[in-house]
């Protein structure tokens, strides 16, 4: 508790998730952006605000104030990303700098403030660092401890950006702030039930009571309302650079040529990672264009990349789905290989005689793979779902399978047993007909017009043949809530006079076959 | 060493009992017996080869010649999933590495419900103008491939293709037909179980299963569950015996009143 309080300096950008958004050119830079976060809007652009949406209203009446907003989903690992280069620019210019929260971080002020020759000098360097760097509007604090520097940088203005609490103010800064400000949202209910409203009632609580009435936790927060910040700037330890960069003068506009140019740096990029006794089993590629087109992907991988694979993955990646020597559309001015996920490199350690039969099946599927694109080669996954199609998800062969429906879920409505061997990918028409030659129908209240006696697996309607057994009709109606995905259908089983049995849906209006059991 | 020479005896066993058939080519039954034991002259002498067994079904491979697919040989099936999956089941089940290439249609809930290993079977779905080097890649490390061709390819391909296959001893089987397949499987004759008019579902089913092989003699079949009512695959038995076992209609009536119960 009576650890010394130190001086203490923090940023803090404002908007930063939006700034965030717009530095990767998700959106225009003076478009109203919203992030959304489950359903609430969790940052907004000034453009937006101005127009009056605010943090933690719901999407639908965030549009209602703006109808021009733009909504976008919050990602917070994008966040902490790119305020990574903001910290390693800030690193170049004062060392020790602690990384708070995206948006947010703490030096310790003593060194820069020798150097520069003044607080407030200091805090003026480290703006300087960041206008550079193309993010407006960032604020500094300074005070004694973290949480104290905090308050003073959302307090300053725009027209004086560098807040300055001199030694030993704190509390008299902080008191007449709002009781809300301490992060812990039960407590703060607790004490405004209790009459406190501002830091200072906090703070002038005895000490040895709080303590007792709210434990460690409640008597961290009360010394914080009280000024006496006593947590330490612990800096980062700058992770090892081992992403790889390779930039292209003239633009290069043919996969191919970036493939050849993409061949050195992945050598480098992995044996930087070997000189450092890792291997890495996820990398993510991020291709920069001319046109400011921006594409990023992360990629996986059984066991651990070598470079030809990295190299794969780059030419997979800008292929998409077009040919091998197929041009881009805008030529590739920079590509980055970012490791995602490392591991230790004696984990995957190749034994002295190789690792028999899957080693090889690896190698051969890649081959495929190389021929036919990362899609080509697939292994599948049964999930859950009521219709074939959902029931069966197929999963590039390196990637992991994501599966969004549970099959230990019961589901009630799939197929019964036997599943059908053949599944056609999409289903074709077919015609149904009753005895008399009339189309079958299945009225709203799922009745059948007729009993089908005559079926035709072609669109045209030739191949005509006899039904000898069938069974439905078997109503589907899902997501009848939403009207983008509902969809409602009933199912039969037919068996024609050769013994071939088939699935057919009716929806619409309309037959065609799912599935074939032969 | 001592095999060799058995066989080599073999050999010459069969090779001094050929004239003595070649006389009784006229009668009727005697032409059979002599095509029988051609018949069983070239099992005997492709077993010689280094061909070794994959593990097959136990209902399909007294079907087959040498009694089980064959490492390298090539089966031709017409089209039936059904089919082709009980022949994936059993060397999927033993730790084999199956492959399916130009099949877009091929259902994997029912391939994992006939007993395949969905974490080693990999599909190309969509292999296009490439499909015969996709199959010659991944017959060097796949114990068995199946693949549907899109179209005839020249000769010399196909030769090269098999060499390949006998050289890394894997099984191609292929959906439709294949010049030189070791065996030609098919289905006919299929009555499903458990469904009537407007009422009940496809609980069962017996077809009858029939391997010709290129070598001529006889088609073989047999009357096979694809599948019974607990979702096996097996032979179906004489009537002597099947009045013993479980009766199949009432099973599916039982599946289906389940079913219905859970709608």
């Amino acid at each position: 508790m009576s650890a010394p309080v130190l001086r203490s300096m923090v940023l803090w950008v404002p908007d930063w998730p939006v700034i965030a958004a717009v530095r990767v050119g998700k959106a225009a830079a003076d478009a109203p952006l919203a992030l959304i976060d489950r359903g609430i809007v969790f940052a907004c652009s000034a453009a937006a605000r101005a127009e009056g949406v605010k943090r933690g209203l719901r999407v639908r009446e965030a549009q209602a104030r703006c109808p021009a907003l733009v909504v976008l989903p919050y990602e917070q690992q994008l966040d902490h990303r790119s305020f990574d280069a903001v910290i390693e620019a800030i690193e170049a210019v004062m060392p020790g700098v602690q990384h708070l929260r995206p948006g947010v971080c703490a030096v310790r002020v003593r060194g820069p403030a020798r150097y520069f020759g003044g607080e407030k000098a200091a805090g003026l360097a480290l703006l300087a660092v960041l206008d550079e760097l193309g993010v407006a509007g960032s604020r500094v604090g300074i005070a004694d401890g973290p949480f104290t520097a905090e308050q003073a940088a959302r307090s300053a203005t725009a027209a004086r950006r560098v807040r300055v609490v001199p030694e030993g103010a704190s509390a008299e800064f902080l008191g007449p702030l709002p009781i809300s400000l301490i992060e812990s949202p039960a407590l703060v209910t607790l004490l405004r039930r209790l009459g406190i409203t501002t830091l200072a009632e906090f703070a002038a609580l005895p000490a040895d009571d709080v303590l007792g009435r709210f434990g460690e936790g409640g008597a961290q927060l009360h010394a914080l309302s009280g000024g006496l910040d006593s947590r330490p700037i612990i800096p980062r330890v700058p992770p090892d650079e081992l992403d790889a960069r390779v930039g292209f003068e003239p633009p290069l506009d043919r996969v191919d040529q970036v493939t050849f140019g993409v061949r050195s740096i992945a050598d480098e990029f992995i044996q930087a990672l070997v000189g450092h006794r890792l291997v890495c089993t996820a990398l993510r590629v991020e291709i920069d264009t001319e046109l400011g087109d921006y594409s990023e992907r992360s990629w996986l991988h059984p066991r651990s990349f070598t470079a030809s694979d990295v190299v794969d993955r780059v030419r997979w990646q800008l292929q998409g789905s077009a040919e091998v020597d197929a041009g881009l559309r805008s030529g590739v001015t920079a590509v980055r290989i970012v490791p995602e996920a490392v591991d230790a490199i004696g984990n995957h350690e190749a034994g002295l005689f190789g690792r028999g039969p899957d080693e090889r099946v690896h190698h051969a599927l890649s081959r495929v793979q190389s021929m036919l694109g990362h899609a080509g080669v697939v292994t599948a996954v049964v999930s859950g779902g009521r219709t074939l199609a959902d029931r069966q998800v197929t999963v590039p062969w390196g990637d992991r399978p994501l599966l969004t429906r549970n099959p230990q879920q019961p589901w009630p409505g799939q197929l019964p047993r036997p599943a059908p061997g053949t599944v056609f990918p999409t289903p074709h028409p077919v015609h149904v007909l009753a005895s008399d030659g009339s189309a079958v129908e299945v009225d709203s209240r799922g009745t059948l017009s007729a009993a089908p006696a005559r079926f035709s697996p072609a669109a045209s309607g030739r191949g005509l043949r006899e039904i000898t057994a069938w069974a439905g009709p078997w109503p589907v109606a899902e997501r009848w809530w939403d009207a983008d995905t509902a969809r409602r259908s009933d199912r039969f089983q037919v068996v024609d006079a050769s013994g071939v049995a088939w699935l057919l849906v009716l929806e619409a209006g309309h037959w065609s076959a799912e599935a074939r059991y032969d | 060493m001592s095999v060799a020479i058995d066989t080599i005896e073999t050999m010459f066993d069969y090779g001094s009992m050929a004239p003595a058939a070649a006389t009784l080519v006229e009668s009727s039954p005697a032409r059979a017996s002599v095509r029988e034991l051609q018949a069983r002259i070239r099992s005997m002498q492709a077993a010689t080869l280094d061909s070794r067994l994959v593990p097959t079904h136990p209902a399909i491979a007294s079907l087959l010649p040498g009694g089980g697919l064959k490492q390298g040989a090539t089966y031709s099936v017409a089209p039936s999933a059904t089919l082709l999956m009980t022949l994936l089941a059993a060397p999927s089940q033993a730790g084999s590495w199956c492959a399916v290439v130009g099949m877009p249609e091929f259902g994997a809930e029912a391939a994992a419900g006939f007993g395949v290993d969905l974490e080693r079977l990999v599909l190309v779905p969509d292999p296009g103008e490439q499909w015969l080097a996709v199959t010659a890649a991944m017959a060097d490390a796949m114990s068995i491939v199946v693949t549907r061709p899109p179209k005839r390819t020249s000769d010399g391909n196909l030769a090269r293709l098999s060499a390949r296959l006998r050289q890394r001893g894997s099984t191609l089987i292929v959906m439709g037909s294949w010049p030189q397949s070791e065996a030609m499987l098919s289905l006919s004759d299929s009555a499903w179980s458990g469904i009537g008019a407007g009422h009940g579902h496809l609980a069962a089913r017996q077809a009858t299963v029939t391997v010709s092989t290129r070598l001529g003699g006889a088609p073989r079949s047999a009357r096979v569950w694809l599948p019974d009512p607990e979702l096996r695959v097996t032979r179906v038995l004489p009537p002597a015996e099947s009045a013993s076992a479980t009766p199949a209609g009432s099973a599916a009536s039982a599946v289906a009143t389940d079913y219905l119960r859970a709608v």
